[in-house]
């Protein structure tokens, strides 16, 4: 079988005009599942929500990818888009490598903040996007997702949030550390006046992104297998000297320790949160 | 015991020789007080030339100094009638916490604090001054009750971070943290939270989302320890130092960021040299911003904190 597939995929690459394919396919024509190993037409993993066709590992996705595999057709508007981060610290490179992950991940920074619709469900909606400085949280991050959840107040909308982080952005030092507090400060006020906040965590959601709004969802959701905790995995093994269980910090693990609503495969993400908005739509909520 | 530090050590070797000298004139028929009071002056310029120009690293020395007085310390100097609460009422009792209520001048207040110990003993006892979830959810319970009976909370930070241990994370270690973020920032009661030693993170923030944020002299606050970050900058945790100073994580530094409200002076040498002075330097800070937040109805209070976060962050837009 994997040899039909690596001859399929090496008879496809022969007739198809390279450039062009290229342009589609940046990652190459077929792309080889870390878990199970087996490989597999990038285009159809596409078409699959980037989930393995063999095994369900869920792929890493990018903010506009998920905004795309959500949102209603053409019903998204990207509000400040435009804000950048600045070098406070004076940190040596720190803007150079800002500029190569503007270009490389084409977004201006790691997390992207609109409105638009889930099923005709009006909503705001964060995606953050790993990407992007490791979807690291610096004054930027913070800054659009309270403005975000600000504009949500205002127009009694709902706040989702697609977390994907290794946590507070180091360049940004402690100014990055107070952006849990205003995030988590922000949420606080919005939700005294009956806002509805869904957080999804999805591969990686660590240290400081975890220990706010992450964590503060009405409903806490998270897709299969993604990596949830505040400290790594190697720094836990160091301290306590023991080696932790395989499942240790996964969506499955949190779950079970009674920290998670639900595990949700990306498949059925839309439905699953089109019921919670609608269960939330007449009566039961603010919106 | 006297634990020196690096820095210190020119002005201990000449304090020694000036000791040296005064023991030679007990016993020996030479007039050297002339010398002796030469060598004082000069110690006294030397002494203010170190402490006066502290290099980042050196106050991460003095931030950590295994004498450096505790969350404890000072309530038993700032605060009459202490009465410690214990537990979160869901897990158990997390001795890296203290909490309680107290009065201050005369007024109940509830006081909380990170509680590292001074000796090994005691560092087990309390975790080294880390906590687990249950350490921070029982803050948030004395918060509340603070808020129900109208008391001002009174916050010391002095932690490396929070525990990064396997239970802890079974516990919710992010989820406690959140919580104590998303829950302060609403509280209906003047808080006010002092920095006394390391601010290390989430963890330290998790008792810091106050109307006043102040840091000793020589305290640091950080989003990651220098050797934290070394390691993942350089990949050499021994580059500490350089760290130090380019995270920016002194009281100074903070000020600067316009993230604190105020440094506190210590003593010269730092607070470890002696605590009831230093206390004597917290109390008149701590009663002038309880004095001012008190003028300040719930809703106020709310206010200003949430704008006091809500303004931290450097940014600008890329069309001008």
């Amino acid at each position: 079988m994997l040899r039909d597939i690596l001859h399929k995929g090496k008879k496809k690459y022969a007739t198809i005009p390279l450039e062009s394919q290229k342009a589609e396919v940046p990652e190459g024509i077929m792309t080889k599942c870390p878990n199970c190993k087996k490989i597999m037409f990038t285009k159809e993993l596409e078409k699959n929500l980037k989930v393995c066709l063999h095994c369900s590992y869920h792929f890493q996705m990018g903010a506009k990818e998920r905004l795309k595999s959500l949102l209603d057709e053409n019903s998204f508007v990207e509000l400040n888009e435009n804000l950048i981060s600045e070098n406070p610290l004076n940190f040596p490179d720190y803007l150079e490598k800002l500029e190569k992950d503007r270009e490389k991940a084409k977004i201006n920074e790691a997390v992207v903040t609109g409105k638009g619709s889930i099923s005709g469900y009006p909503v705001t909606i964060a995606v953050m996007d790993a990407n992007f400085r490791m979807g690291s949280m610096g004054s930027v991050v913070g800054e659009k997702i309270k403005r975000l959840i600000e504009y949500a107040g205002t127009h009694s909308l709902p706040f989702i949030i697609f977390t994907a982080s290794g946590g507070a952005r180091m360049q940004e030092g402690v100014l990055s550390l107070m952006q849990m507090a205003k995030t988590s400060a922000a949420l606080k006020k919005f939700s005294n006046d009956g806002g509805l906040i869904i957080t999804v965590m999805t591969h990686p959601t660590t240290g400081g992104v975890s220990a706010s709004f992450a964590s503060l969802g009405d409903y806490n959701l998270a897709e299969p297998g993604a990596l949830i905790g505040f400290a790594g995995r190697r720094i836990i093994e160091q301290t306590i000297r023991e080696e932790l269980p395989k499942d240790f910090q996964t969506a499955e693990f949190l779950l079970k320790h009674g920290q998670l609503d639900a595990v949700i495969p990306r498949h059925e993400l839309k439905e699953k949160l089109t019921l919670l908005l609608d269960l939330h739509w007449t009566g039961g909520g603010k919106q | 015991m006297s634990m020196e530090l690096d820095f210190e050590k020119p002005v201990i070797e000449l304090r020694k020789k000036i000791d040296e000298l005064k023991e030679v004139t007990k016993h020996a028929d030479v007039d050297l007080r002339q010398e002796i009071e030469k060598l004082e002056t000069r110690l006294q310029i030397l002494e203010d030339e170190i402490y006066k120009n502290l290099k980042p690293w050196d106050r991460v020395q003095i931030a950590r100094h295994p004498n450096r007085p505790t969350t404890l310390d000072y309530i038993s100097c700032l605060f009459e009638d202490f009465f410690e609460c214990h537990g979160d009422r869901l897990f158990g009792d997390d001795e890296a916490v203290v909490g309680g209520i107290a009065k201050f001048k005369g007024i109940p207040v509830t006081v909380i604090g990170h509680q590292r110990g001074k000796d090994t003993k005691e560092n087990i006892r309390r975790n080294f001054g880390m906590p687990h979830p249950e350490g921070y959810r029982k803050a948030l319970r004395l918060m509340y009750q603070a808020e129900k009976f109208n008391r001002p909370i009174i916050c010391f930070i002095d932690t490396k971070g929070a525990y990064p241990g396997k239970a802890a994370e079974e516990r919710g270690q992010s989820e406690a943290i959140a919580r104590n973020l998303f829950e302060m920032s609403g509280l209906k009661v003047p808080i006010i939270c002092i920095v006394i030693g390391e601010g290390g993170s989430g963890g330290a923030l998790a008792l810091g989302v106050g109307n006043y944020i102040y840091m000793l002299e020589n305290s640091t606050y950080s989003v990651i320890s220098p050797e934290g970050a070394a390691s993942i900058l350089w990949r050499d945790a021994a580059l500490a130092k350089k760290a130090a100073e380019s995270m920016k994580i002194t009281a100074q530094d903070l000020m600067e960021l316009g993230i604190i409200d105020g440094i506190i002076p210590e003593v010269k040498g730092g607070a470890h040299r002696d605590v009831k002075k230093q206390a004597e330097l917290i109390e008149p800070v701590l009663l002038e911003a309880l004095t001012s937040l008190s003028r300040l109805t719930g809703p106020e209070l709310v206010k200003q904190r949430y704008e006091k976060y809500a303004n931290i962050g450097s940014f600008s837009s890329l069309n001008g």
